[in-house]
């Protein structure tokens, strides 16, 4: 009976028990992918999770392959990026995917945590979730931070200068800091070398280690969607949630069509234009980095300047080294002060509406008046809009816990 | 005492005040060594030696600077500005009293003692600054022109910072209400003769 082919799949198979028996791979497999029941429910905005770890794919193999031509040295930094530009086959290719691939990560990162306001994914049983997740943005900031200053270009250059100093506001031991961060008495190789070191070894690290446990929580708790129902609250009888369908094949699919469009963008930038007119890599950034001549207007990369903007628009600068801080760790309590009995905004009452769009229109504005040359009158405007950025947290618990929510729905709607 | 009981009895109790002082000397010991590891690692950042000899002090020629020109030279990596204050520049400096944050450079950061002065130099004649603005390091343009500027309508002269307009006068005062927080700093120097100042040294007998 037994046919040559039939042959072959029982030594497979044979081989794959033998593998189970010593390591659970095919259990991870079921766990994770094959019987991992997300809601079906999910939209467009649940295509930013798995294209946020599509970049950070991107982002290690195009950054290992730059290793091996760039040199983290303050002499020779910005001629190696330059001969990786052009005598390097196609090393321009592998470069622009990098950097065009770091505005893209926020780009991605910044509609994954949107969506999370949307449909209340931080909320309980998902605040571990959410703070690993704010964890990953906060060290992912500085791995774009120490990524940008190693072209050693004259914006690499100040950034760092600017980025760095602000920890001298700390009181008493800033200066000693401020030395101790740049290894100098002055930006210089010691700090290229060293950022070169975290940007490439440590931070990558803790990045894919919070990434695996972002996504152990995610698994444990389930999905949210954007009903903010827990699907696993009605299961069959075997125990599979009847509004969950399995991970593989129904999400594989759908997020290997996200991936195509998101790579067709992703490519169009790239070719067409991977300085994206100055947002993505900043005109400054091609001159060499030249300690004795100030650029004229200093200005991070667009995914920082909505933060630029909270520094500016305060006057005193402990000051607004604190709050550009706390900007930044609020978003760690935001699961305990959203007070509200339902998750999505489907069925929040108008206030918490208003509140999330005035509070995506704050951080929008904030980021187009951190570019901005920082006349009086934008620093006004900036101090408005960091007003209401503040306030947004600030009324989060009392708008949701006052106002009168729709009833959710007993199963998840389409 | 029942006899199960006592059978169980035999069975060794853990001595726990034994045990809890094992877990502390342990933990206790093994925490001052994890810190005397961890001290070579947080040290390595430090400015290393050669960072600490590159930053020995610089000495500079001012026998033919005219009156109202500034050099800049580098010292650590930071610009430092000589400027030749014109008589009239050093008189105009009492004027902006109540303009600025700290006239009377009370905070003794920002200078040496030696500098601690309205002039805040050891000659008034001469500025010795370091010209990286106190806000976030960027270099103030030197701005000598008396009158109305875009950024000041009664300009006597000073420095103005391109990144976040900061405002300083010609003894690197700063302005009210602007971002910077404190005065620049004065570095330490001294003269060897009149014709050359030497920057990262202090007069002899100073600080």
């Amino acid at each position: 009976m037994a046919t040559p082919a039939s042959n072959i799949s029982r030594q497979l198979s044979n081989a794959g028990e033998w593998i189970d028996r010593r390591i659970p791979v095919s259990d991870f497999w079921k766990k994770h992918i094959s019987e991992y029941y997300a809601p079906k429910n999910f939209n467009f905005f649940y295509f930013f999770g798995s294209l946020a770890l599509l970049v950070l794919v991107n982002q290690l193999l195009t950054g290992i392959f730059l290793t091996m031509f760039y040199k983290p040295d303050a002499a020779s930094a910005f001629a190696s990026v330059e001969y990786i530009m052009r005598d390097v086959e196609w090393g321009w290719l592998i470069r622009y995917m990098h950097s065009t691939g770091a505005s893209f990560f926020f780009i991605v990162v910044y509609l994954h945590m949107f969506r999370g306001l949307m449909y209340g994914s931080y909320k309980s049983p998902r605040e571990l979730v959410w703070i690993l997740g704010v964890l990953i943005y906060l060290v992912l900031m500085a791995e774009a931070f120490m990524g940008y200053v190693l072209p050693w270009g004259q914006m690499s250059y100040w950034g760092a200068q600017v980025i760095i100093s602000l920890f001298g506001a700390v009181p008493v031991v800033g200066e000693t800091l401020v030395e101790w961060i740049r290894g100098d008495f002055f930006v210089s190789d010691a700090t290229l070398n060293r950022f070169f070191a975290l940007h490439v070894i440590a931070l990558p690290l803790a990045l894919l280690l919070l990434v695996v446990l972002h996504l152990a929580a995610l698994h444990e708790v389930g999905s949210n969607n954007p009903d903010g129902i827990e699907v696993k609250a009605k299961k069959d009888a075997k125990g599979r949630p009847l509004d969950g369908i399995p991970f593989h094949p129904y999400y594989t699919v759908k997020d290997i069509f996200g991936v195509g469009v998101f790579l067709t963008l992703f490519a169009f930038v790239i070719f067409f234009a991977p300085e994206f007119g100055g947002l993505f890599l900043e005109p400054d950034n091609f001159n060499p980095a030249d300690p004795l001549v100030t650029p004229e207007h200093i200005v991070p990369v667009w995914y920082f300047t909505p933060y630029y903007a909270i520094l500016r628009a305060v006057p005193d600068k402990l000051m607004g080294v604190i709050l550009m801080g706390l900007a930044i760790m609020v978003l760690f309590v935001l699961p305990w002060l959203d007070r509200s009995k339902v998750k999505s905004i489907r069925y929040k009452g108008l206030g918490s509406k208003i509140l999330l769009a005035v509070f995506v229109i704050a951080f929008v504005r904030l980021g187009m008046l951190g570019m901005a040359e920082g006349t009086w009158i934008e620093t006004i405007e900036s101090r408005i809009w960091t007003f209401v950025y503040f306030a947004f947290f600030i009324l989060l618990p009392f708008v949701t816990k006052y106002e009168k929510t729709r009833p959710e729905p007993e199963r998840v709607t389409k | 005492m029942s006899e199960n009981q006592s059978l169980a009895s035999v069975e060794p109790v853990p001595d726990k005040g034994r045990r809890i002082l094992l877990l502390a000397g342990t933990g206790a010991v093994g925490a001052v060594g994890a810190g005397f590891v961890a001290w070579p690692f947080v040290a390595s950042w430090k400015p290393s030696e050669r960072a600490k000899v590159i930053g020995a002090p610089v000495e500079a020629f001012i026998g033919d600077l005219e009156p109202g020109q500034m050099i800049r030279l580098q010292w650590r990596g930071q610009t430092i500005g000589v400027l030749r204050r014109t008589s009239e520049m050093v008189d105009n400096l009492s004027k902006l009293n109540d303009e600025l944050s700290d006239p009377q450079s009370e905070n003794a950061d920002q200078q040496p003692e030696y500098a601690s002065n309205i002039h805040r130099s050891i000659r008034p004649e001469y500025l010795v600054l370091n010209m990286h603005c106190t806000h976030l390091g960027c270099v103030p343009e030197y701005i000598p022109e008396v009158g109305s500027q875009p950024f000041e309508d009664n300009w006597l002269g000073g420095f103005f910072c391109p990144c976040h307009k900061s405002k300083f006068d010609l003894a690197g005062r700063v302005y009210a209400g602007v971002p910077a927080p404190t005065n620049l700093i004065i570095p330490p120097y001294s003269y060897v003769d009149d014709e050359h100042v030497i920057i990262g040294v202090g007069p002899e007998g100073a600080a």
